[in-house]
């Protein structure tokens, strides 16, 4: 009855439906008193999985095979703490948000919440057809939040861009989860575990190759990235936040779980040197049209390609090499979970703040925001410095964990993409800073915001930056059975 | 051939059919019903790999029920946010590149 980790899945869904039932106006207080419960909820879960106890509920009493089983292991901790992390501030933002523009938040905490409630279930799924489900429900609350933020037609066909590239995705898995449970007649995690080894079928080679490609199409990792830019970079800030910081990791997480738990033994060195060849190409080609992109919102996206890149260079890092090199990447690619996540819901956050008080995002006329949007343009610099990977951020101890796991496995092609990456990193976030310190243009006019638009987004960026000084914490959890 | 290995590879035929569809097909409606026949793809082979020595595997149904549920979920969806896209242009196609803005 008062098992956190059945409550981290309910809750959400309860204050949706409020939401839904009392109307827009008052759904996002009832949001955020949620938020505040599920963080503490996602902490208490951290606390017991870091003591040594792994948390499993079997959903309405019936045991695994006939029932559904909820299992909190440190990465599911690790996730829910960073989801509701991120949400809770985002909330604040979002409220005041749709304050301003109430036509494009109708929906918003309803979809905010189902969203979220399917994320946590995600994360403390223990077996594969359950993970499809909630794969599905992720991607079409995410795409309902696309579509509701009242773009007009440019955002439904985003939306709809969207729905196939996800629709496709989730197909691929759920012949995955349809081959493996041929073979095995299993679906669960701990089930399938010890049966998968090198002499598996060729079916289940096939089912690894079908999860893999329909997680990278939800992932956006480069080939599969075109529908994530007009997505991310044509809805409302607070769902752009959301999207970009959280629900790309969700997909993420379920390819990292996969592999660590159950295709490890399956991957050959050479499809991990292609999925580290991608990571590398996404890396380099999206800090590149990011660097040329002329709208604000639209740079935060791409941005948000090319770090998506740098979680892939977890398989050559972890295919068939020392331990130490394993445990590094592992650690630094949760590392830049948290990073990214954090940073770059400060991005749009910023960034939204931005087009609420001139009216657009256009790099060029940008002038005038450092004296006038001074506390937004810092949050903006905060997050750019853990993206690019300076010191004390998070950001920073993630590169510097993959280079110390890529020069103890010698693979020093990964270092130059991250180094360059990094570089490339710094040259877009300084374009904005160029532009913002310019004098303001006599055409622009600044309106005033109101504080809840500028602090949310400032504590998500020093939250990114001053994660890096307790990060032995978060690394310990995330690699706790 | 067993029965059940008939069903899957007919089940494999139809996803690949599906997908085909999904993604070389312009007119949303035929995409939508593209994503349905690659759906009952998936369904077939996992109903048609569960059964063993021709008996039904209860616990296989028990999901393609689940996964039916979720696909009229997704293809409910997908119609509302096409008819939404006809009511805005009057065109039942995406346009051919996404533009930059």
């Amino acid at each position: 009855m008062t098992d956190p980790v059945a409550w981290i899945v309910l809750l959400p869904l309860f204050w949706a439906t409020l939401a839904f039932v009392i109307g827009p106006e008052h759904g996002g207080r009832l949001a955020f008193a949620g938020l505040a419960v599920q963080l503490a909820l996602a902490l208490t879960v951290a606390q017991d999985v870091s003591g040594g106890a792994v948390r499993v509920h079997s959903v309405g009493g019936w045991d695994a095979p006939l029932g559904i089983e909820l299992l909190a292991d440190g990465l599911a901790a690790a996730m829910l703490l960073l989801t509701q992390t991120v949400a809770l501030p985002l909330a604040l933002y979002a409220r005041a948000y749709f304050r301003v523009h109430p036509e494009c938040g109708r929906y918003f905490w309803p979809l905010t919440g189902f969203l979220l409630a399917a994320m946590n279930a995600m994360f403390l799924s223990a077996d594969v057809f359950n993970i499809y489900v909630t794969l599905e429900l992720v991607g079409l609350a995410a795409v309902g939040l696309v579509a509701s933020g009242g773009g007009g037609a440019p955002a439904i066909v985003a939306a709809l861009r969207y729905l196939f590239a996800t629709l496709l995705g989730s197909g691929a898995y759920l012949l995955g989860v349809a081959l493996l449970y041929g073979t095995y007649g299993s679906v669960s995690l701990s089930v399938l575990a010890p049966l998968v080894n090198e002499n598996a079928p060729a079916a289940v080679l096939l089912a690894a190759g079908l999860m893999l490609t329909g997680l990278m199409l939800k992932t956006a990792l480069v080939p599969f990235q075109f529908w994530l830019p007009p997505a991310h970079g044509g809805a409302p800030a607070p769902v752009s936040a959301l999207l970009s910081a959280l629900v790309i990791k969700a997909s993420f997480y379920l390819i990292m779980r996969l592999w660590l738990t159950l295709y490890m033994p399956l991957t050959v060195p050479a499809a991990a040197q292609l999925l580290g060849m991608l990571g590398g190409a996404a890396i380099l080609w999206g800090s590149f049209m990011a660097l040329r992109q002329a709208h604000l919102k639209m740079l935060v996206a791409y941005s948000t390609v090319a770090q998506i890149g740098y979680l892939f260079l977890l398989f050559p890092l972890v295919t068939q090499t020392p331990p130490e090199t394993v445990q590094s990447a592992t650690q630094g690619v949760v590392m830049q979970i948290f990073a990214h996540g954090l940073a770059k819901a400060a991005m749009f956050a910023a960034a939204g703040a931005v087009i609420l008080s001139t009216g657009h995002d256009e790099i060029a006329h940008l002038g005038g925001i450092s004296s006038r949007l001074p506390l937004t343009l810092f949050t903006f610099s905060m997050a750019g410095v853990t993206l690019m990977g300076l010191p004390p951020s998070s950001g920073f101890l993630a590169k510097w964990l993959l280079i110390d796991a890529a020069i103890s496995s010698r693979q020093w092609g990964l270092i130059l993409v991250m180094i360059v990456g990094g570089l490339l990193t710094a040259a877009y976030v300084f374009k904005v800073l160029r532009h913002a310190f310019l004098k303001a243009e006599q055409s622009t006019t600044f309106r005033r915001l109101p504080r809840m638009l500028e602090w949310p987004a400032f504590i998500l960026a020093l939250a990114s930056l001053l994660l890096g000084l307790r990060a032995g914490d978060l690394v310990n959890l995330a690699v706790a059975p | 051939m067993s029965t059940g290995m008939i069903f899957a590879l007919a089940g494999a035929a139809l996803f690949v059919t599906g997908v085909a569809g999904l993604v070389l097909q312009e007119h949303l409606l035929r995409k939508i019903l593209a994503f349905n026949v690659m759906g009952s793809g998936a369904f077939l082979v996992l109903v048609g790999l569960g059964q063993r020595s021709g008996t039904p595997d209860p616990v296989p149904q028990a999901m393609v029920l689940t996964g039916i549920v979720v696909s009229v979920a997704a293809t409910a969806l997908a119609l509302a946010l096409a008819r939404q896209l006809f009511n805005l242009t009057g065109g039942m196609r995406l346009p051919r590149k996404a533009p930059d803005d």
